[in-house]
């Protein structure tokens, strides 16, 4: 229809420019890294400055560089268990807890949204309060609290449930590891759970009940899948950035957690060697677009 | 107005039978919000297979009232027994009583069908059944078409059609409608109503409903209260609901009528003056109980009783009234007057349109005499 035309000039190109923006963005700061990162990765180490053979430097010689590049890194990526493992290990930390923050987080978020309204701000700033310190600051803290002479062994022994020998063994290891993960990433789980919650309509819930649905049965086919996107929302927002943690096992792991970030980074700063930290970084890369796009196309669903 | 109630509306009259027993009850129920009375110090009963209306204006309490029945709010004060048993501390859904809510309520992650199966699954109804039933409700509410859609994918009438499907399906023994059919387009609204009265009927069940339509609930119910601020002012079958109103409150929420303020000049037997001096005559009407002389009272009569003309009437008629057409409102199936009277007071009297008119019988500005019978209308004193 004639009317339904869209208009010719101003409208036209600002839209255009809301759409270009993010687009600009994510090349500038994502792409342009990413391929920069990608180039490196299908190098050779060196002993220069920057550490790696030059592949692809100027149009020019495209052709000529398409025949040097060098696969190795991959190649060694993918014969060395020691990188299965750290990638495969992180997975499953990750995924482990993604279930812990979801298992923490939903009752927490639940019972915020139930909370009256009144006191839901300050129940969401005290979610965000921890923000206010460093997150280093806030881990190192982990790191007294759990050492084997920290403030919980002191704490035991005061009340006499550990002798004056015994000791909290808990640092650097795996379980501290989970514990300074599932405290750093709690807020990430926990407001998309909250903004899911709180925007359910609590009539809702009175209808299911009207209609002969106990409440705990009600929870289950009313609350928990109205709250999903809130839940898929959180997951993702802590495991993608679990998987590349690499301060918290660093910090509280020790030598006995495989990460993938920790790898990386001793690759990186210790071994010098960028090309193969880049493969790892590539790789990396690779594992969490699947993710990603399951997340989208769920979005796209709703 | 009137309408016709079809042919099985029923000699059905408990209220007037002392021996009955009601079986919803409402005694003394009060109900606070903070320091506001939403319901107050409200009785009432309702008898078996009742079509109960309530009526009354914005926040008078009628949502309120339904919810402390269908157990989402508790009363602060008082009790509601159902079939003789003391509701107090039964969850809503352990209660026989079905809510179609005023916004709906529907689940928006599910389907037309699955909201209105939803209330037979919680009873472990065999599937068979479910689909059953599920496919009758969807006839009724004419949404077979739109059984696999998701409410949001719905016009606002659709959603109400699904709500009301989903209440009827379980066939509760109490159905509590919260403005049910306010969404749908007029025809439709009529065909539901009459499709609820068989259903009703049929199942013997009883119905609650809150309406604005007034001539919704003249025609489905067999008694109507009317609210206001949380009371009830009058409960009574339409008729004498309309015809024999109590209070110039409830006159005047029912329909359209003329109120005219005066002083009981003298009530002698059943005949009964009012002297009005607003508009320089006195009216003769029937007592109707209380009323002495000197009281101040209003005369309440309905614009279709007031007879309109040109011509005066005999010599000797009572209650004549003389005055100017002010204003005309046509409404296709009968006109409205307004006749303004010497000293500036309007009364209206309606005429039906027996004709199709080219040229109005009575046109603005006629000089015309207004009158009526002394049993045509009804002194109110408060
Ligand atoms: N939860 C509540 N808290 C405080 N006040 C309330 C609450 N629920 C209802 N009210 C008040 O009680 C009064 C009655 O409300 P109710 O919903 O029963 O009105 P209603 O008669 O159904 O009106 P409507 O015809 O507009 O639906 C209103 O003044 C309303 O503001
Ligand atoms: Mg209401």
């Amino acid at each position: 229809m004639a009317e339904a035309a869209p208009a010719k000039g101003g409208p036209g190109w600002t839209r255009w420019l809301v759409v270009a923006v993010p687009y600009l963005w994510s090349l500038v700061f994502f792409l342009a890294p990413f391929f920069i990162i990608l180039k490196i990765s299908l190098s050779q180490t060196a002993i220069a400055m920057p550490p790696y053979l030059p592949v692809f430097d100027g149009l020019s010689t495209f052709w000529e560089s398409v025949g040097e590049l060098n696969f190795d890194n991959y190649v060694f990526l993918a014969e060395d268990s020691l990188y299965i493992r750290a990638y495969l290990s992180s997975l499953k930390i990750a995924a482990v807890s993604t279930l812990l923050l979801l298992l923490i987080g939903y009752p927490m978020a639940y019972s915020m949204a139930r909370a009256p309204k009144s006191v839901r701000p300050m129940l969401v700033m005290l979610v965000i309060l921890p923000f206010w310190t460093s997150f280093l600051i806030r881990v190192y803290a982990w790191i007294g609290i759990l050492k084997p002479e920290g403030l919980i062994t002191v704490f035991l022994q005061w009340l006499g449930i550990y002798g004056p020998e015994d000791q909290l063994r808990v640092f650097n290891t795996e379980t501290a590891v989970y514990i300074g993960i599932v405290y750093s990433y709690l807020p990430f789980m926990v407001l998309p759970l909250y903004s899911a919650l709180e925007k359910l309509d609590m009539t809702l819930l009175e209808a299911a009940s009207d209609l002969g649905c106990p409440p705990v049965k009600s929870f289950w086919v009313i609350t928990f899948p109205l709250s999903l996107p809130g839940v898929i929302a959180g997951s993702f927002l802590c495991f993608i950035p679990i998987v590349g943690e690499f301060v918290i096992p660093d910090l509280l792991g020790g030598s006995s957690t495989l990460m993938i970030g920790k790898t990386l980074w001793s690759e990186f700063f210790s071994n010098r060697d960028w090309p193969l930290s880049s493969a790892v970084a590539v790789i990396l890369l690779a594992l969490l677009v699947v993710p990603i796009v399951i997340f989208q196309n769920y979005q796209k669903r709703i | 107005m009137a309408k016709t109630l079809g042919p099985v509306k029923r000699k059905f009259s408990p209220w007037d039978d002392p021996g009955a027993k009601p079986y919803i009850r409402f005694e003394n129920v009060t109900k606070r919000f903070g320091d506001f009375t939403a319901v107050d110090d409200l009785s009432l009963d309702i008898y078996e297979r009742e079509f109960f209306s309530l009526l009354g204006p914005s926040g008078c309490g009628k949502t309120t009232l339904m919810r402390m029945l269908a157990g989402f709010e508790e009363p602060t004060s008082g009790r509601i027994l159902l079939d003789g048993k003391d509701l107090a501390g039964v969850p809503p859904y352990r209660r026989p009583v079905n809510m179609m809510f005023q916004s709906y309520a529907l689940f928006p992650h599910m389907t037309v069908e699955g909201n209105i199966a939803f209330g037979l699954k919680q009873d472990g109804l065999p599937k068979p059944d479910i689909d059953a039933r599920v496919k009758e409700m969807l006839k009724l509410v004419k949404l077979e078409r739109f059984a696999q859609r998701k409410p949001h994918q719905l016009s606002g009438g659709q959603r109400q059609r699904v709500a009301l499907a989903r209440s009827l399906a379980k066939r509760p023994k109490v159905l509590l409608l919260d403005e049910p059919l306010g969404a749908l387009d007029k025809k439709l609204r009529e065909e539901t109503q009459f499709e609820l009265m068989d259903i009703q009927y049929e199942l013997g069940l009883t119905f609650l409903i809150v309406t604005h339509d007034q001539e919704e609930a003249m025609t489905m119910s067999d008694r109507i209260a009317v609210m206001d601020l949380g009371k009830l002012v009058q409960v009574a079958p339409p008729a004498e609901i309309y015809e024999l109103p109590n209070s110039r409150y409830v006159a005047d929420f029912i329909g359209d009528i003329n109120l005219i303020e005066g002083k009981i000049a003298s009530a002698e037997g059943n005949r009964l003056r009012l002297a009005c001096d607003g508009i320089g005559t006195s009216i003769e009407a029937e007592a109707s109980g209380s009323g002495a002389a000197g009281e101040t009272a209003w005369f309440a009569v309905r614009p279709e009783k007031v007879r309109i003309s040109h011509d005066p009437p005999p010599e000797g008629t009572v209650n004549v009234l003389s005055g100017e057409v002010w204003d005309i409102g046509y409404l296709g199936d009968v006109s409205v007057y307004r006749v303004k009277l010497p000293n500036g007071a309007i009364v209206k009297s309606t005429l039906a349109n027996v004709t199709r008119l080219v040229e109005r019988p009575i046109g603005w500005d006629d000089k015309v005499y207004l009158t009526w019978p002394r049993d045509a209308g009804i002194v109110l004193t408060r």
